[in-house]
């Protein structure tokens, strides 16, 4: 297996915003989330996971809700505001104009 | 963001912290767990499984600290970084801060000391009482003009009002108290026994006074005494209840002491002492002022029902007084009952003020006004300084939002300052307003509370935004690239970016030029009523004896006044002494009565013949020096068994004699045929600026009142006279005290007093006004020199002359002072209409006036232009155009 990538700055919040679309969920489940769906290529930093996490809650993206997890232990469980989702597309956006941008350079040469 | 959501999310990270707290502890314990389950699912052994975890979260106190920090990125933080960012902007420029400071301060207070004045003085003027929002002043009027009214018809009022919940009586009066050796003459009211349950005020010691305690003549002896006088006169005495205190004559039982702050129902006066008004002749002399529906003296007030209108309560009133008229026509016809509010209340010094007052609200307004856009300059100016600074801020990540809101806080951070400073000169100020009036001690309280604090933040809010908006109006245009290379120079007389700047500076210069108009005018008038001759001589001295209240009858009051009289013109330097029963220009008012003459008929149909005059005794004009025409004064012998005579003067003389020589004709006063035995020359009475009326004298002693003024021409100073003055008096009775002695002078300046005080805070105003205007000017047209100096170089280069660049900058400046005094003039003459009935003999739309504000504004801007004009001309052009 190659070493996970680092993730780019800023693109963080936008992952988490992605993987908060399908349903509510807490810090672990978000983190094993991106790492299934990017195919183990992105590893979420744990460590800088739950600051992204209360940053995006202070800016209203999101918001923190105490539930039951799957083995019946209290966790914290995120959810999108409507804030949150008008921003993600938004960002969504940037994003593709941004690496197809950049794939366009790269092809290039 | 949805602020509901945000508000409480923010407020919890900041006051909830233990909570905060734990919820991260237990959110990253679960994520541990989560991990060391699966590293233990992959095989591993529990020890080294969590071992394995805590590496991979990189260390539990770091993550915390790290979302705590991501929490602390809140609006109330930023706040306080903007706050410490514009504390250090404000700090680096310490001119600037202190002179926007001083500016706002200055406007603040100004504000807020008018504010409290209206408040305390108008609005609300009796502290303590309860409800003064549906308090009214009730007066009776007779063929429209205001009287008095009487007890029963008010008792009437009371009866049949069903919008009113209560009704009270407060009269003001003044007895002599002697506590120990020193005797004081002091002021107090007549009430009725509702007074103190009515204004909902209780007193601290013993009781108010009790239903019925207002009925029967002379029958409840009993006073309550004001805070001040207890704590002053009977050094808080424990036990004052039941003891008993001589209030002129007559001995009074203290039953009550009102509480502190409590300062009566009368504006401009305090009160020290409360009594029934069934005690009323005692203080007031003549007989069946309860029971006599004819004899008007009482001043009364209503408090109306909640959700009833003063219009309602006036209508309902009204009816009421149409009845009495019918049912008691003999006292009643022609008479009716009006309802004022309390800050117009016709029988105390409310009334007068209301003019002044009104008028310093709109001075002050204009000096917020002008405050406002001079600071909003100041910050303009420097906002172009700080281009450069915002740029950079903006290119490295700074959105627009953060700009503005830095802005805001700095605007916020000046205007908080200068409300704090407002305050402090508001609560400095709030009694000053007493020191305008000459001599005469008034009690005119401001009142610091709730709605003045209220009004005072929203103008400081108001200030805020307006100043602080100006400059983040202008980051709008910030270009980043362009800003960031060298600056363009602008070019001298460029409109374009300089138009908001130019037109606060045309703002200032209006309203300071509307403030001159004003000034000027009001000057004027005042100098003219001053200057009015008022038909006597104002160096003679004026008091009076309070007989009444020391229970003097008629007989022994003739004899007291005959002897003193002798005493007085024996004193030495006295040259002549009268008694009067009213002074003129005083706030006393003449008797009058309606008078036939023979052989005049009224030129129209119900046309009044309701005349004034006054009692006057021998030597009177002579002593008044008001010179007499034809005839004779009064002598000693015109007493109550000569024939009576009266003297009248030249304008009684032209309207109803039509100008023949009345002497020996006849005049009738109050039903009685008198025989006109002189001719003397008009005064003023009432006021300076009357017009001049038919005015007639009777001698004192046919027409006696036993507590009449005492006028002495001297060339003594007062102090000598009225030690002599009081040694005699207490040669003849030791019990009796003096009222204020004063000069006529000094009662001319007080009848002006509040055009003195209009003009005294117009001027100070609208000297303060062009100030800043000044300032505003000088500091546009330093700045566009400042800017223009490529320019300017360019052109001296090419051979422009010192004269050409002077009269560049000049022209450029006098524009703006032009277009603003232009709109000035405009203004100016529809506005100073509105200054009304403080203007005397001026017209509103006077043009010297404006010559003279337009002269003196025109000084002042051209030298406010040109200092920086004549810097202008040093510009070396060489290094002008090296700068570039």
């Amino acid at each position: 297996m190659a070493k996970p990538t680092d993730l780019v700055q800023g693109t963080l919040d936008l992952l988490i915003l992605r993987t908060l679309v399908l349903q509510p969920m807490h810090g672990w489940g978000i983190a094993q989330r991106i790492r299934q769906v990017s195919k183990e290529v992105l590893q979420v930093n744990q460590g800088a996971l739950y600051p992204a996490l209360h940053r995006l809650e202070q800016q209203g993206w999101i918001r923190a809700k105490w539930g039951e997890s799957d083995n019946n232990r209290r966790a914290k469980f995120y959810t999108l505001t409507p804030d949150g989702a008008k921003y993600l597309r938004q960002e969504q956006a940037q994003w593709k104009r941004l690496s197809s941008a950049i794939g366009l350079v790269l092809d290039l040469s | 963001m949805r602020w509901y959501y945000k508000v409480p999310l923010r407020l919890r990270s900041l006051f909830r912290k233990d909570k905060a707290e734990l919820d991260l502890g237990e959110e990253l314990q679960f994520h541990l767990q989560s991990q060391i389950d699966e590293n233990v699912a992959c095989g591993m052994d529990p020890r080294e499984a969590r071992r394995a975890a805590l590496r991979s979260l990189g260390g539990v106190e770091q993550v915390k600290e790290e979302c705590r920090e991501a929490r602390r990125m809140n609006l109330i933080e930023n706040f306080v970084r903007d706050l410490r960012l514009g504390l250090r902007m404000l700090r680096r420029n310490p001119g600037f801060t202190a002179l926007t400071i001083l500016c706002l301060t200055l406007a603040i207070g100004a504000n807020a000391a008018v504010f409290s004045w209206v408040e305390g003085i108008l609005l609300r003027p009796y502290p303590l009482v309860a409800n003064q929002e549906r308090l009214v002043a009730l007066a009776g009027t007779v063929r429209g003009e205001r009287d008095q009214t009487s007890w029963p018809d008010l008792l009437d009022v009371q009866r049949s009002c069903t919008l009113c919940e209560t009704l009270f009586v407060s009269n003001i009066t003044g007895a002599t108290v002697s506590i120990g050796d020193h005797a004081q003459i002091i002021r107090g009211s007549l009430v009725s026994a509702n007074y103190f349950d009515a204004i909902g005020v209780h007193p601290i010691l013993g009781r108010g006074f009790e239903a019925g305690e207002d009925i029967g003549r002379n029958a409840h002896p009993v006073v309550v005494i004001s805070y001040h006088l207890w704590q002053t006169r009977f050094n808080r005495d424990p036990e004052i209840i039941g003891k008993t205190q001589r209030f002129d004559n007559v001995v009074h039982t203290i039953v009550g002491v009102a509480p502190e702050g409590f300062y009566g129902t009368f504006v401009g006066r305090e009160m020290e002492y409360w009594v029934p008004l069934s005690m009323v002749e005692s203080f007031y002399g003549g007989s069946r002022l309860l029971d006599d529906r004819g004899a008007r003296w009482c001043e009364a007030y209503v408090r109306f029902k909640p959700g009833v209108t003063r219009n309602q309560v006036q209508q309902e009133i009204s009816v009421i007084a149409t009845r009495l008229e019918t049912e008691y026509p003999a006292t009643n016809r022609g008479r009716g009952i009006k309802v004022w509010p309390l800050w117009n209340t016709p029988f105390n010094h409310a009334s007068h003020l209301l003019p002044t007052l009104g008028i310093m609200v709109v001075v002050a307004m204009f000096v917020l006004l002008i405050v406002c856009a001079n600071v909003g300059n100041l910050l303009l100016v420097r906002s172009f300084a700080r281009r450069h600074e915002m740029t950079v801020r903006l290119a490295i990540g700074a959105s627009r939002r953060h700009l503005l809101r830095q802005l805001v806080t700095e605007g916020l951070l000046l205007s908080a300052c200068g409300a704090v400073g407002g305050m402090l000169v508001t609560y400095w100020c709030r009694h000053a307003l007493v020191l305008f009036f000459p001599g005469d001690v008034l009690y005119l309280p401001g009142q610091i509370d709730g709605r003045v604090l209220g009004l005072s933040a929203v103008v400081c809010l108001a200030v805020t935004l307006a100043v602080g908006l100006v400059p983040a109006f202008q980051t709008r245009h910030l270009a980043l690239a362009e800003t960031l290379k060298s600056e363009a120079s602008a070019v001298m007389g460029a409109r374009g970016r300089a138009w908001l700047r130019s037109s606060l500076v045309v703002l200032q210069v209006t309203l300071s030029f509307l403030l001159l108009v004003g000034a000027t005018l009001l000057i004027q008038s005042l100098s003219k009523i001053r200057a009015t001759n008022p038909g006597f001589l104002t160096r003679v001295l004026d008091t009076s004896i309070p007989l009444v209240a020391a229970g003097y009858d008629a007989p022994r009051a003739k004899i007291f006044q005959d002897e003193l009289i002798q005493r007085i013109r024996a004193l030495p330097g006295v040259e002549a002494a009268a008694y009067a029963r009213v002074v003129p220009l005083s706030y006393g008012s003449f008797s009058s009565t309606p008078i036939a003459v023979d052989g005049y008929e009224p030129s129209v149909a119900g046309e009044s013949t309701d005349e004034l005059y006054n009692e006057v005794s021998p030597e009177y004009f002579a002593t008044m020096r008001i010179p007499l025409i034809s005839g004779r004064e009064f002598t000693r012998a015109d007493d109550e068994n000569a024939p009576r005579v009266a003297i009248v003067n030249q304008t009684m003389v032209a309207r109803y004699w039509r100008g023949q020589n009345p002497i020996g004709q006849r005049l009738q006063v109050k039903g009685i045929w008198v025989q006109v035995v002189g001719v003397v020359k008009d005064s003023k009475y009432y006021s300076l600026e009357e017009t001049p009326r038919p005015f007639f004298y009777v001698p004192l002693r046919q027409y006696f009142v036993i507590e009449p003024d005492i006028h002495i021409r001297t060339t003594q100073p007062l102090q000598s006279v009225q030690s002599g003055l009081l040694r005699e008096v207490r040669a003849l009775d030791p019990n009796l005290a003096l009222y204020e002695m004063i000069t006529l002078q000094e009662q001319v300046n007080r009848s002006t007093s509040e055009q003195l005080v209009a003009v005294t805070l117009v001027a100070l105003f609208g000297g303060l006004a062009l100030l800043l205007a000044s300032i505003g000017l000088y500091g546009v047209m330093s700045y566009a020199v400042s800017q223009s100096t490529r320019e300017l170089g360019l052109r001296m280069a090419l051979g422009a002359g010192t004269s050409n660049v002077l009269r560049l900058v000049l022209s450029r400046g006098l524009l703006l002072t032009t277009t603003g005094i232009t709109i000035g003039i405009a203004l100016a003459l529809l506005l100073t209409r509105l200054l009304g009935d403080l203007l005397y003999h001026v017209s509103p739309r006077d043009p010297l006036a404006f010559a003279v504000a337009l002269a003196v504004m025109t000084v002042a801007s051209t030298a406010a232009c040109f200092l920086p004009a004549w810097r202008a001309t040093r510009t070396d052009p060489i290094r002008a155009l090296r700068e570039e």
